[in-house]
Parts: C-alpha cells; structure tokens; sequence
C-alpha cells in the first residue's frame, strides 16, 4: 500500500460571517467577502496529519478545486501539516456549477492517479451542506465508506471508524482502501499560525485542470431562486398595563399566575410608570 | 536591546498580529491594544524580564487559539447538532 492519504479542502465563506442574498435571487454575494476552510475540512487535515505523526500512513496531500483564490485554502492545509497540495482550477460558469458529483468525480480519477490508500473528506460543507461528496466519491471507486467518524484507527489493512448516527454511536472495520467523512468531534484541529504557514511556502502545489483527469463538470442541476430565511417574528412592545392586560387576555396561554413571572422582563421597563398598587390589582 | 532577544520580539509581534486577524472584536481594536501593550514594555532591558514578557505572549498565543477553536466550535455545534436533552 502506498501509505498515502488524499485529503478535500473546500473554501468556503468563513463561518462567523452574515450570508447576504443578491437583489436579484440568483445567488449569494460573496466578492470581498471572508472565506476560509471549510471548519470539517480542517477536521479532515487534522485528522490525516495525526495518521502521519503517528507514522501510520507516510503521505498527507491536500486536493481543491476551484478558483485561483483555493490556493489560499490548500496554503492552510500544507501550513497544518499536509505534505503537498494538488490544485484542480475550476473557474468561472464550472466553478458556479460545482457541485458534489462534480467535485467526487475528480476525487476519484485523482485517487486512483495517486494511489491513494484513503480519502479523508469533511462529512459535509458550511455552504451547500449537501452531505454527498465522501458518498458519492466512495460510490464510484467502489470503495467501502466510514462517514460521520468521531474515531479513526488504522489496523493493518483495515481501518476502524467509530459513526456518529442518531441512535448513537455505531463501530465498523472496512478494508482499506476506503472513503472516510470527518465528524465534529473527531479532534481539535491546529492553528495555522504564522512560522508554519512560512514553512508551507516550500511546500509544493501541482496545478491541474479537470480536463487532465478527464472529468466532464457539467452539471445534472439548474439554481432557480435563492432566498433569506423567513425573518423572525418582533416582539411586541406594551406601553400601558391596560394594554398588556388586552393582550394577556388574547393569550389563552396567560391563565396560570406562573406564566406571567416570564412577563416579568417585559414588565421591567414599565416599573417607572406602574405603581404597586395597579401590581396588586394583576396578582391573581 | 538585547540583540537575539531582539529577534525573539519581533517574532512574537508578528505571531500575534497574525492571530488578531480573526479576533471577534475586530482586527483593528486587536492591533492597537497589542501596540499599546508592545510599546508599555519597550523600555525594558534585563533579559530575564523581556524573556518572561515573551513567554507571557506565547501563552497570550495559545489563549487566542484556544478561544478561535471554541467559537467555531461552538457555532458548528449549535447549528448543526440537535440541543442535548
């Protein structure tokens, strides 16, 4: 076995800042707005340099397709400790197409061009969470898949992956080689601090198109609209004790005495305008 | 200035205003306590004093990370993860 790991990084708009919608719905704005790694693409890196530190596998590589601008995110990946990156430039109409097929597509014709013994992939992105890419890349090179991993652990030829699933947790043993989806709890991954990412700059990273690797990006799916969740609903504001009692009385849920403590916070502003004895009149 | 000390410094310096990036408060209120902070201390000359003001701002650093790590976890935690019951 080749003792080598491929590892997906997606950069992504970073995840502390407000989405906006563009005025015409096609889409979201994100010119000169902050992206960065994916925050489970982190997990994934972390998790595959902890594979290397152990010396379990001998080599991390760091895949991106996009636009120039991934050569940032695969710069991140190197400085956590990958050993080289491989960028797939995917620009303009392709790149606003991309999608999970797309990007597994060359995932796979990448695995099989570097004989890779795993894929490590975050199990889904902040931006599409579509959950598909680790399955579908799995799918195609007919490999076996260990998706939502809280534990990884190489065992010869085998790999043990602790799931998260919603009944709880679930262990399994696939044979190597095989398609791993990163979970949150699966490790704190490092910070790319400054003299690491100096140490990445030696590092290199090899320039492709999808085209090399012989992947058609067209697309199976057309964005109609995009829209803001609905907004949620103001409070309302009482000015007077006779309004909020209308109000009250408009709740069936106001009966209980104890229900109106909560009240208590809106009632806060109003203390300098009721007097206890109109609070005496509303204890029940 | 202690010439090798100097170096040390200047490293941290450059660590930490790297790190201020992302600060939560904002990059430019980061850059200016961390100046403010530098230039209190640049008086100092007694190598050992500059050496624990150096080790004080490596644990400055890990403090950040440590808190740049819980944000973001934190945030994926709550969006992504039912609420335990």
């Amino acid at each position: 076995m080749s003792g080598r790991v491929l590892v997906g990084v997606k950069r992504v708009i970073d995840y502390a800042v407000k989405i906006r919608v563009k005025p015409d719905n096609s889409g979201i704005v994100t010119d000169g707005v902050k992206h960065s790694m994916n925050p489970f693409c982190e997990i994934a890196i972390e998790e595959a340099v902890k594979l290397k530190e152990k010396k379990l596998i001998k080599e991390v590589v760091a895949v991106s397709c996009g636009p120039q601008q991934s050569q940032e995110t695969i710069r991140t990946a190197l400085a956590m400790g990958a050993d080289r990156g491989i960028h797939v430039e995917v620009t303009g109409k392709d790149y606003e197409t991309l999608g999970p097929l797309q990007v597994s597509k060359i995932m796979a014709a990448l695995a099989k061009k570097e004989d890779a013994q795993l894929i490590i992939l975050g199990k889904q992105a902040i931006d599409d969470d579509c959950n598909q890419t680790g399955q579908m890349t799995a799918a195609l090179l007919d490999w076996p898949q260990g998706t939502f991993a809280s534990e990884v652990a190489l065992e010869g030829d085998k790999v043990k992956v602790v799931r998260e699933i919603d009944g709880g947790l679930e262990t399994i043993k696939i044979n190597t080689p095989a398609v791993v989806t990163a979970d949150l709890r699966l490790n704190t991954p490092r910070y790319a601090t400054l003299p690491n990412i100096m140490k990445a700059k030696k590092k290199k990273i090899a320039n492709m198109k999808p085209a090399d690797l012989g992947v058609d990006l067209t697309s199976r799916l057309e964005v109609l609209r995009v829209d803001e969740p609905p907004q949620r609903q103001a409070g309302v504001k009482v000015e007077t004790v006779d309004d909020l009692d209308s109000l009250m009385n408009n709740w069936t849920v106001f009966h209980k005495c104890t229900q109106r403590t909560s009240l208590c916070v809106v009632l806060i502003p109003l203390l300098e305008t009721v007097t206890p004895e109109d609070m005496r009149k509303e204890e029940c | 200035m202690a010439n090798p000390l100097r170096g040390e410094v200047i490293r941290l310096y450059k660590n930490l205003l790297y790190l201020g990036r992302e600060y939560p408060q904002g990059a430019a209120y980061f850059r200016e306590r961390l100046k403010s902070a530098f230039m209190k201390n640049k008086d100092v000359t007694d190598p050992e004093k500059i050496k624990k003001l150096v080790a004080r701002g490596d644990f400055v650093i890990k403090e950040l990370e440590a808190l740049y790590f819980l944000r973001k976890y934190r945030a994926m935690k709550k969006r992504y993860y039912e609420p335990e019951k």
